[in-house]
C-alpha cells in the first residue's frame, strides 16, 4: 500500500528547462490552472444572467463577493478597497485549491509548503512596501508602540521586529500544516478501513466524520489566509 | 516528505505565478467588474424604489391632510349652520308664544266684560220679573193695585236677604 505522503508527491506532465532552471508543467501546476479555470468558471458564469433575483449559482458568487468585501471593510477600512481584487485572488485561490484536493485522487498545491510561502511571502512584501510608501520611514515607528517608556526600547524592539519577520512563516506553516496533516488523516484512515475487513466500518464512519470536517478546514484555513492578510494590511495602512 | 524535496521548487514557483498572476488579472479584469455591477445595478434599482416609494407614501400624506382639512372646515360650516337655524326658530317661537298670549289675555278680558254685562242684566230683568210677580200676587188676594214705590222696595228687601 501507498504511504500516506504519496499523495504529495510531484509527477512532472511536461517537461521544461529554460535556462538551466526547471520550470517543468507538473500535477501541481495542472491543479493550480484547473483551480483559475474553475474559479473563473464559476464567478463569470454564475453572473451571466445579471438577474435581479439570483439564481443558485450568481448568489453564490455574489456571496463570496461580498464575503470578501465586508472582510476588506471591516479589517482595513476604505482604504482596504484598492487591493480588493489581489484578496479576492487570494481567497479563492487558497479556497479553491483547499477544496478541489478534497476531492479523491486530486492534488492539494496548498499542502505544499513552498507555495504556501510564497503567497504568504508576496503579501508579506506587499505589506511592508505598502507601509514604508505610505508613512516612509514613520513605518520604523511600527517596532515601539506609542507611549511604551523608552527603556523599554531595547526589548520591545527586537520582539516586535521578530513578530513581524515571522509573520509570513506562520501565515505559510499554518495553511501548510493544516491540510498536510489533514489528507495524511484522511488517508491513514482509509488504510484502516481496507485493512480491517468488515469491522473496517467503524473507521469508515470516523472518515466519513474527518471529512466533514476537513471540508469545514479547507474553508476556514482560507478564510484565516485572508483575515491574516487583511490585519497585516491594516497595520500596514494605519499602523497600530 | 515530498514538500521539503527542494528539485520541485523552481516548477513549483514558476506555475504558482503563473497561474496566480493570470488569476488576479482574470478577477480584476473580469469577474469582480461583472459581479459589482450586478450588485450596483440591484443597489440602485433598490434604492430607486425606495425613493419612489418615499415619495408615494408623501403624496399620499398630503393628500390625506387635504382632505382632513376639508373635512373639518365642512364640519365647521355645518355646526355653524346648525346652530345659527336652531337659534333663528328659538326666536321666531319665543316671538310667536308671546303674540298667542297676548291675544289670548286680550280675548278672556273681552269674554269676562261680557260675562259681567250679562250677570247685570240677568239680575236686573230678576228684580223686574219678581215685582211682576209680586204685584199680580198682590192684585190677586187683594183685589187691588199695590202702590209702585213700596213693592219695589219690598223686592229690594227680600233680594237683599238672600
Amino acid at each position: 500500500m501507498a504511504s500516506p505522503v504519496e499523495q504529495f508527491k510531484i509527477k512532472p506532465i511536461i517537461p521544461i528547462e529554460i535556462g538551466g532552471i526547471d520550470i517543468s508543467f507538473t500535477n501541481s501546476a495542472l491543479f493550480m490552472v484547473v483551480s483559475v479555470a474553475l474559479i473563473t468558471v464559476f464567478l463569470t458564469h454564475g453572473v451571466r444572467s445579471r438577474a435581479m433575483v439570483p439564481g443558485r449559482w450568481q448568489s453564490m458568487a455574489e456571496l463570496s463577493y461580498e464575503f470578501v468585501a465586508n472582510m476588506i471593510r471591516d479589517n482595513v477600512g476604505a482604504e482596504g478597497r484598492r487591493y480588493f481584487p489581489f484578496i479576492f485572488a487570494l481567497f479563492m485561490f487558497v479556497l479553491f485549491g483547499n477544496l478541489i484536493g478534497m476531492i479523491p485522487m486530486t492534488f492539494t498545491y496548498t499542502s505544499h509548503i513552498i507555495v504556501t510561502f510564497a503567497l504568504a511571502f508576496v503579501v508579506f512584501l506587499g505589506v511592508t512596501v505598502i507601509g514604508f510608501a505610505r508613512h516612509g520611514l514613520h513605518f520604523f515607528r511600527f517596532f515601539f508602540p506609542h507611549g511604551a517608556p523608552i527603556l523599554t526600547a531595547p526589548i520591545l524592539i527586537p520582539i516586535e521586529l521578530i513578530s513581524y519577520l515571522s509573520r509570513p512563516f506562520s501565515l505559510a506553516v499554518r495553511l501548510f500544516a493544516n491540510m498536510t496533516v489533514g489528507h495524511i488523516i484522511l488517508k491513514v484512515i482509509a488504510g484502516f478501513v481496507v485493512a480491517m475487513g468488515v469491522a473496517g466500518v467503524v473507521p469508515l464512519a470516523f472518515l466519513a466524520g474527518v471529512t466533514v470536517l476537513e471540508f469545514g478546514i479547507a474553508v476556514l484555513q482560507a478564510y484565516v489566509f485572508t483575515i491574516l492578510s487583511c490585519i497585516y494590511l491594516h497595520d500596514a495602512i494605519h499602523m497600530h | 516528505m515530498p514538500q521539503f524535496d527542494p528539485t520541485f521548487f523552481s516548477p513549483q514557483l514558476f506555475w504558482l505565478a503563473v497561474t496566480f498572476i493570470g488569476l488576479y488579472v482574470l478577477m480584476a479584469r473580469v469577474s469582480i467588474p461583472r459581479i459589482g455591477a450586478v450588485l450596483e445595478e440591484r443597489q440602485r434599482r433598490i434604492d430607486e424604489n425606495l425613493s419612489k416609494a418615499a415619495a408615494l407614501k408623501a403624496d399620499t400624506d398630503a393628500a390625506i391632510e387635504v382632505y382632513e382639512r376639508a373635512l373639518a372646515e365642512s364640519r365647521g360650516k355645518a355646526q355653524a349652520m346648525i346652530k345659527e337655524t336652531v337659534d333663528r326658530m328659538a326666536h321666531e317661537a319665543e316671538n310667536r308664544q308671546r303674540e298667542v298670549g297676548a291675544r289670548l289675555a286680550e280675548q278672556i278680558k273681552a269674554g269676562e266684560a261680557r260675562i259681567e254685562a250679562a250677570k247685570a242684566q240677568a239680575l236686573a230683568s230678576v228684580r223686574e220679573v219678581a215685582a211682576d210677580v209680586a204685584r199680580a200676587t198682590v192684585e190677586r188676594i187683594t183685589g187691588q193695585t199695590p202702590d209702585e214705590a213700596r213693592l219695589a222696595e219690598a223686592v229690594a228687601t227680600a233680594m237683599e236677604k238672600r
